[in-house]
């Protein structure tokens, strides 16, 4: 009987232990459910307010030149005159240049540290790329300006308008003094700052893919190259993409290492060889120095375009991505 | 009895302590011109030494310091540019040069050494209009007959960011061109017109971008061309006589200036006459409230600059700067008693 009571008394005590344990637990659960919901509506609710305050800034400008702005290439300070054609243009050039250099070599990087090199190579390159990423841009920049840019301006620039230069319809995008500053040694610039995130994200997500897919297609006589290009690239397109994407957006937002070489000019050319400027390079140059309203709004305003360029290009990849996924679904 | 004559002294003192503690300035801070940022901080250096006040000057550039004052941020604000009398009154605000200094034309041309070249102000405007656009131009062969030019592309390159020292240059430009002045006009940036020119941040950016690129012409500060050795040219002034960018040359157009006659102390000191002046010379102004929130801070940077005006000139001297003459540092004290609504001043 006592022996009873003391059983059932412990299960008792045991299953108010357990609820309490439980309410507990529900209530650090909503605790906790709380505080990651904050956390994300944070990240939305400065969102919103970075776009509150671009528009707000920049409003002036948008007001006063409409949609001149968007075509015009004047910027001048005096006359408080201002376009925004030749930066986004500048911008928008600059890093195409970097990602249609960029991706390739990217890609030769990843396959060959996750297929093609000898294991002991794998681990040191990996983290050579890895190194690479974390160099403060700066130190870029200034790389940029003493070393490439005169060696780009006195040995390749030269020999690129004697060969392409002198083609019929090509020819005028690489004529122009050699100075090494511009469009052109910018994109290159950006090229080698971009890669090793491209390289990086393309490694992770190609280490993922399954060793039987890869083995199956080598086993009914798959070359290398369409194991990657049939296998490794299908499977792995989201993060792909996601890595490019990841490039591109430092490159159009990239400020002190192209501010160094890209020359710096409110001018429009169609020389890739002539100096130029980016939005946040403009942004950086003259913000500290802008005292008129308009100068101020006008640079604000370009802040809100760079904005607008990033969330355009990041939802074209989006849409992109879902296309192929259809895509997919209905060739198999 | 004791307690009482205790809890007095303790009452009587912590009563004068928050006063004397108030009265006792120890740190003023200014913002602005980065033209004139080596000067401060090597006054301001001294000056701590000798009496334990600080400065903490921001170099963010002329136009950021005039922000900076009219939003009474900092204690004062400098810039190369000077507010006019009407910007002046608008904001409260009281203006005085501290020191002078020169913009020198700095080119890179293959097989001329420093100070060979020799430029008139017409044709360094059109130079930087984008009219002449080779080394070995009718224009430029004849000031320098004894010059081999060689047939070289011109590279123009000016200041990216907004800058005092542009200021002066385009001041300077549009009093010897008309087309300069009905086509640009002055600013601390303005809308370059030659094509492929280039800028740089800064003026160690314009010196980096001159230094490289052959066939360049830029225009820096005195102070940046001696200590980078840098290749510049001669300047033909308004006397029509050649003249070197030395010190000397700068002190004689400043010596010219009629400082008494500058309202508000606006006043460019280019193309100033004179058998030696430096045609492209400019002053570095501070401004301060007239009629300030802090009183005591203000009177401490008055008392700053007063002390640099008298101590300061051998450091101005050393690091290429134009200390104000005398005659300028007494009408400057006039200014500072009839305009700024404190008492006691320096």
């Amino acid at each position: 009987m006592s022996e009873d009571t003391s059983a059932s008394s412990l299960s008792a005590s045991v299953a108010l232990a357990t609820a309490a344990r439980l309410r507990r637990g529900r209530r650090y659960d909503a605790v906790f459910r709380w505080g990651t919901q904050v956390f994300a509506w944070l990240v939305l609710l400065v969102l919103g307010a970075i776009i509150v305050v671009l528009f707000h800034g920049g409003w002036p400008a948008f007001q006063h030149f409409g949609a001149h702005f968007f075509v015009s290439s004047a910027w001048n300070p005096v006359k408080n005159d201002y376009g925004a054609a030749s930066s986004i243009l500048g911008t928008l050039v600059t890093s195409a240049i970097a990602i249609v250099l960029a991706v390739p070599i990217s890609f030769g990087i990843a396959l060959f540290v996750t297929e093609i090199a000898p294991r002991w190579l794998r681990r040191p390159i990996g983290i050579a790329v890895e190194l690479l990423a974390g160099i403060p841009s700066i130190i870029y920049g200034i790389w940029g300006l003493f070393i490439f840019a005169p060696w780009f301006s006195d040995d390749i620039q030269p020999a690129l308008t004697n060969t392409l230069g002198r083609l019929p319809w090509i020819g005028q995008f690489f004529q122009g003094p050699p100075i090494g500053l511009g469009w052109a040694v910018a994109g290159f610039i950006l090229t080698i700052m971009i890669i090793p995130f491209i390289a990086a994200v393309m490694r992770d997500v190609f280490e993922v893919v399954p060793v039987t897919l890869k083995e199956s297609a080598y086993a009914i006589g798959s070359t290398r190259w369409e194991v990657a290009r049939k296998v490794v690239l299908p499977y792995t397109r989201i993060g792909v993409i996601g890595g490019i994407m990841l490039g591109l957006g430092r490159a159009l937002g990239e400020t002190m290492a192209v501010t160094f070489v890209v020359g710096n000019a409110h001018d429009l050319h169609i020389s890739l060889f002539m100096p130029g400027n980016t939005i946040a390079s403009s942004i950086a140059n003259e913000f500290t120095e802008a005292d008129t309203l308009m100068h101020r709004s006008a640079l604000i305003a370009l802040g809100l375009i760079l904005f607008a360029i990033t969330f355009v290009v990041l939802a074209l990849a989006k849409w992109m991505l879902a296309r192929m996924e259809r895509a997919q679904g209905e060739s198999t | 009895m004791k307690k009482l004559l205790i809890a007095t002294v303790i009452g009587v003192v912590t009563l004068l302590a928050p006063g004397a503690h108030a009265s006792k300035v120890t740190k003023i801070t200014g913002a602005g011109s980065s033209f004139a940022y080596p000067l401060y901080s090597a006054w301001a250096d001294r000056y701590a030494k000798q009496t334990g006040v600080e400065l903490n000057y921001q170099s963010i550039g002329s136009g950021g310091g005039i922000r900076q004052i009219e939003a009474g941020t900092v204690d004062f604000g400098a810039s190369d540019a000077p507010l006019t009398v009407e910007q002046l009154k608008k904001e409260g605000l009281v203006q005085f040069p501290a020191a002078m200094g020169g913009v020198i034309p700095t080119i890179n041309v293959p097989g001329v050494k420093p100070g060979q070249m020799v430029l008139s102000g017409p044709v360094l405007a059109d130079i930087f209009l984008g009219k002449i656009t080779k080394w070995n131009d009718s224009a430029i062969k004849k000031l320098n007959p004894g010059l081999d030019l060689p047939d070289l592309h011109i590279t123009v390159v000016h200041r990216s960011d907004g800058s005092g020292t542009t200021f002066i240059f385009t001041d300077y430009l549009s009093k010897v061109s008309a087309g300069w002045k009905s086509g640009l006009g002055v600013g601390k940036a303005v809308d370059w017109p030659s094509s492929g020119n280039v800028g740089g941040k800064g003026n160690e950016g314009v010196a980096a971008y001159v230094d490289r690129i052959k066939g360049a012409i830029g225009y820096n500060e005195y102070a940046y061309v001696l200590k980078n050795r840098m290749n510049y040219a001669d300047m033909v002034n308004s006397a029509g006589h050649r003249v070197a960018p030395t010190a000397r040359n700068f002190a004689a157009a400043a010596a010219n200036a009629d400082w008494s006659h500058a309202p508000g102390y606006y006043l460019m000191l280019t193309d100033q006459p004179g058998a030696d002046s430096w045609p492209i010379t400019g002053a570095t102004f501070v401004l301060v409230h007239a009629n300030p929130k802090h009183p005591g801070q203000v009177r401490a940077v008055l008392d700053f600059f007063n002390w640099s005006f008298t101590h300061g000139r051998s450091i101005a001297d050393s690091l290429d700067y134009i200390p104000m003459p005398a005659s300028v540092v007494k009408l400057i004290k006039t200014t500072w008693h009839k305009e700024v609504m404190i008492k006691d001043l320096p």
